[in-house]
């Protein structure tokens, strides 16, 4: 399949590259290192030798992908003489099916038939990095005026500086998409034409496009692609090439099945872990059960002793088993009883880091990050204003991507060849360099298909790449490592633990201040908008650490500033004796698109309507990643108590959507995730070290606990193209809280709402 | 000691301790990969197989159980020509798949249930239907497991009232 590389069983040689080093970037550090690098390139180089270190990796790519009868054109397609157009993806595909919509996006421009096209992953190298997403997020950054001055050979130079080939921030489809892919479509589509009018002797303007083809309508005459990219790839591409207008698509917007579906149905996909080698040994791992521990003694000999196990690598703070298979090692490990110090954390537990992170609100002299508007002290004590205030409460949360951590390494001739899934290919070579101690030239890294991530594979926050780096060094044979669920659960880089007190006040049927103070490791406000008008308000950020290392989770940091802010509003609406709905919409611009979003989820769900006895309805609606969900959920009590949703709705205002059936299944699924997160998902922590073991106590909504049919709905409003594959979970559990509030008419406001049944 | 058994109808012969559980021997022994890890503790499906026609979590079945017997895998779900099985046309028709990962002992579970029940009604799909998916594609694999059967869509979806202009 195209989408799923198999395994090269020989060993892919990538060409020296002259690289930076750098530490690989998270999520939030991609900014960081874009400021970085950018000044470097400001007191470094003059605008030719920027130019010409752009023009160097566009052939060092072209040198990469070309086979016989093929034609690269920039480093994202290229067309074989046979028709054959291949679309190199610098995101990986963990099931969020941007492949598919990568290749729409650059096709549709391209007029190629989209039976010709396959979508492949780019290469992990420094040629393929991703110069259209640091193009993406630089707006964000500095501003579109600041950004718009910036050459793009600088922007290249700058991504293959990072090195940035990430996946993350829903960013494929609304930077590298818009601004990589449908470009590089156009501008190679305008290369055609103008080689066919020269071969045809006949002015551009009477040729056309389409199914792969330049047409000639006037004498009949026409030339296929595949007869053309010889010649059009020798042509300079145009950098602001004329896009199609909406009305032209043929690809874009429309429900294409994903071309990585039947590989996935069959068994015959390979992912990570079923990767393997002629002489390939298995190994597994047991770390410090408390993040920060250290490995203090261990007696080899038990492990050395099962049938099957051949070797027990100590590392500071884990041990190692290798054996003949999975089974063999995990026997040896079991059969081992290591000590461990405890690093100083034996003290934090759940209850002690809320109870520090109230501390701290209370008495810290100043927030570490703050915004808002207006005199929100005044208004809350203002005179005839009802002033409200809760404290709400999230756990830690696991991301359970299905398929546990695996790693394959092999160093063999003064290379260390690296095969598994992660979420940047570029920077996991990175981080295995400095592990192995190697050069960043001589680590060879293959992407291999993911069973999920959900932010858990940023190689920054990927203990295994360390591990497998430094114990392929030392074994003579390929080695795959791979993480029992114990350790991935135990040792996760989960969504932080967080917690907020909210304040408001209403007066005569409007809020009149609101105020959100949350305690966490990072801030969040910059990702997650304040999307209504109120006359004062303010979110107040104060950070606290405990030894857990936090990380991205599935939307990240909107889960959390989502569940306080669209759980308080409904606080304050049964405060002002109003209903949830029009109490929103009351507050929000009006004529906005949230308005727009929010009015057509009530219409759908039929808000307002008489609901049978024992069912409660909520509402909520968050903006993050450029695409504004709002969602309705219908939800009852079982006969032991619990809660169950019947019904959801969702109505997503993402711009344009690209394939309105996988961002169907994003919304679908994203939501469904976070139902499960906030019914029954948490990570707890006593004397250092996190209690959950497995699935048996980390339940995972199933399918007969999830709504039978989700409505997802999407208003092609035409604005700037967001994200799809985060947004549809942030307002699932305030919708569920809000419906079992109007239920039972108790307000849950600490997670999970499971925890607080059986409480 | 050797153990033999049929596997998707090929008879197979295997030298591992008798305890290794069956998921390692197909995957590892048998290269058989579309039988995937999951939890290890039979928790989450990922590893579903059939062993003499029930559907079994391999992950906690030691290989010395299946002696004797006949396992079915992802693998072996195809016809002899290569036609899917009508699950698996189901499978692609709805687009269920996300990251996949479960997806194979999804199928497995949703070939058993229809061996078993012919038809099966949502309450029997809840029931039945036990393994984990991350990416929260529940709603296609309901859609799915009824199109294969031939049955309309969910008796429970959600209504949305017509307006002028809505698809």
């Amino acid at each position: 399949m195209a989408d799923n590389p198999q395994p090269e069983l020989d060993y892919p040689q990538t060409p020296a590259a002259p690289e930076r080093s750098e530490t690989p970037p998270t999520r939030k550090g991609i900014k960081r290192r874009l400021f970085l690098a950018g000044t470097a390139l400001v007191a470094g180089g003059g605008v030719f030798a920027l130019w010409w270190a752009d023009s160097s990796a566009r052939s060092k790519a072209k040198a990469l992908v070309e086979g016989k009868g093929e034609h690269a054109f920039a480093a994202w397609v290229k067309i074989a003489e046979d028709d054959s157009v291949t679309i190199y993806s610098p995101h990986i595909d963990f099931g969020q099916g941007s492949h598919t919509a990568l290749g729409q996006m650059l096709a549709d421009e391209l007029d190629a038939a989209w039976d010709k096209v396959t979508v492949e992953q780019a290469p992990a190298d420094l040629a393929f990095a991703n110069a259209a997403l640091a193009k993406g997020f630089l707006p964000l950054m500095v501003g579109e005026t600041v950004a718009g001055l910036i050459p793009d050979a600088v922007i290249g130079m700058m991504a293959r500086a990072m090195p940035l080939q990430i996946t993350g921030g829903s960013s494929a489809i609304r930077f590298t998409g818009e601004v990589a892919m449908r470009k590089t479509g156009a501008a190679v589509r305008a290369a055609l034409v103008a080689e066919a009018a020269q071969r045809l002797g006949v002015p551009e303007r009477e040729l056309a496009t389409g199914d792969s083809r330049v047409t000639h309508a006037p004498s009949g005459r026409s030339l296929r692609y595949g007869e053309l990219a010889a010649g059009a790839a020798q042509r300079p591409l145009s950098s602001d090439p004329v896009l199609k207008t909406r009305a032209q698509w043929k690809l874009i917007g429309k429900p294409i099945p994903r071309r990585d579906i039947p590989a996935k149905v069959d068994g015959s996909a390979v992912y990570g872990i079923d990767f393997t080698l002629p002489g390939m040994r298995v190994a597994t791992i047991a770390m410090a059960p408390v993040r920060g521990g250290k490995l203090e003694s261990l007696d080899e000999a038990p492990a050395l002793a099962v049938k099957g196990v051949e070797k027990v690598v100590r590392l500071d703070d884990a041990v190692i088993v290798v054996g003949k298979g999975y089974w063999q090692a995990r026997k040896g490990l079991e059969a081992l009883a290591p000590t461990w110090s405890d690093g100083g954390h034996g003290a934090i537990s759940t209850a002690a880091i809320y109870a520090a992170q109230a501390r701290l609100r209370q008495s810290a002299q100043k927030p570490d990050n703050e915004s808002g508007s207006g005199d929100v002290e005044a208004a809350l004590s203002a005179a005839g204003a009802r002033r409200i205030e809760a404290e709400y409460r999230v756990p830690f949360l696991h991301h359970a991507m299905m398929e546990p951590f695996a790693l394959t390494g092999h160093f063999k001739d003064g290379k260390l060849h690296l095969w598994g899934g992660l979420q940047d290919p570029l920077s996991t070579r990175t981080r295995a360099a400095k592990a192995a101690g190697l050069a960043v030239e001589d680590v060879v890294f293959t992407p291999m298909i993911m069973g999920g991530g959900f932010g858990r594979r940023f190689p920054d926050l990927v203990e295994i790449i360390d591990q497998v780096a430094v114990l392929a060094m030392q074994v003579p044979y390929p080695v795959k490592l791979i993480w029992s669920r114990e350790e991935e659960l135990r040792h996760g880089t989960y969504r932080p633990q967080s917690s907020a007190l909210l304040t408001g006040a209403v007066k005569d049927g409007r809020i009149t201040a609101m105020r959100i103070d949350y305690v966490q490791s990072g801030s969040a406000e910059g990702e997650v908008p304040f999307i209504y008008d109120l006359p004062a308000v303010s979110r107040r950020h104060f950070a606290y650490r405990s030894n857990q290392i936090d990380g991205p989770w599935r939307s990240v940091n909107a889960t959390q500033l989502g569940f306080y802010t669209e759980s308080f509003i409904d606080e304050l609406a049964a405060a002002a004796g109003e209903d949830p709905y029009r109490f929103r919409r009351k507050h929000l611009p009006e004529g906005s698109r949230h308005v727009k979003v929010l009015d057509e989820v009530a219409r759908r769900a039929s808000w307002g309507t008489p609901l049978p006895a024992g069912v409660g309805r909520g509402i909520a609606i968050v903006e993050s990643f450029g695409t504004i969900v709002a969602e309705v959920v219908e939800a009852a009590l079982k006969e032991d108590g619990t809660p169950k949703v019947l019904r959801a709705w969702a109505v997503v205002d993402c711009g344009t959507t690209i394939n309105p059936l996988n961002a169907e299944a994003q919304i679908m699924g994203g939501l469904i995730m976070g139902l499960s997160s906030a019914m029954g998902e948490q990570v707890t922590l006593e004397k250092g070290a996190v209690v959950e073991r497995n699935f048996t106590d980390y339940p995972i909504l199933k399918l007969a606990d999830a709504p039978p049919v989700v409505d997802v709905h999407f208003i092609d409003s035409g604005a700037k193209t967001g994200g799809i594959g985060e947004p549809g979970l942030p307002p699932a559990s305030p919708a569920l809280v809000n419906a079992l509030a109007a239920l039972t008419g108790k307000r849950i406001r600490t997670l999970p709402v499971l925890a607080q049944a059986k409480a | 000691m050797a153990i033999a058994f049929t596997v998707n109808g090929q008879p197979v012969s295997v030298t591992v301790e008798e305890d290794t559980p069956l998921l390692w021997v197909l995957r590892e022994e048998l290269g058989l990969t579309g039988t995937k890890f999951g939890c290890g503790v039979a928790a989450c499906g990922a590893c579903s197989v059939q062993v003499d026609g029930a559907l079994v979590r391999s992950c906690s079945l030691p290989v010395g159980e299946a002696a004797g017997k006949a396992v079915r895998t992802i693998e072996g779900l195809k016809a002899a020509d290569g036609t899917l099985h009508k699950v698996q046309q189901a499978w692609i028709a709805a687009q269920v798949p996300q990251c996949g990962y479960c997806q194979s002992g999804q199928i497995m579970a949703a070939v058993a249930l229809i061996e078993q029940v012919g038809t099966p009604s949502d309450a029997e799909i809840d029931a039945a239907m036990t393994n984990i998916c991350r990416c929260g594609t529940y709603p296609r694999i309901r859609a799915a497991i009824r199109a294969a059967t031939g049955a309309a869509a969910a008796a429970t979806a959600a209504s949305v009232p017509a307006e002028q202009g809505d698809a």
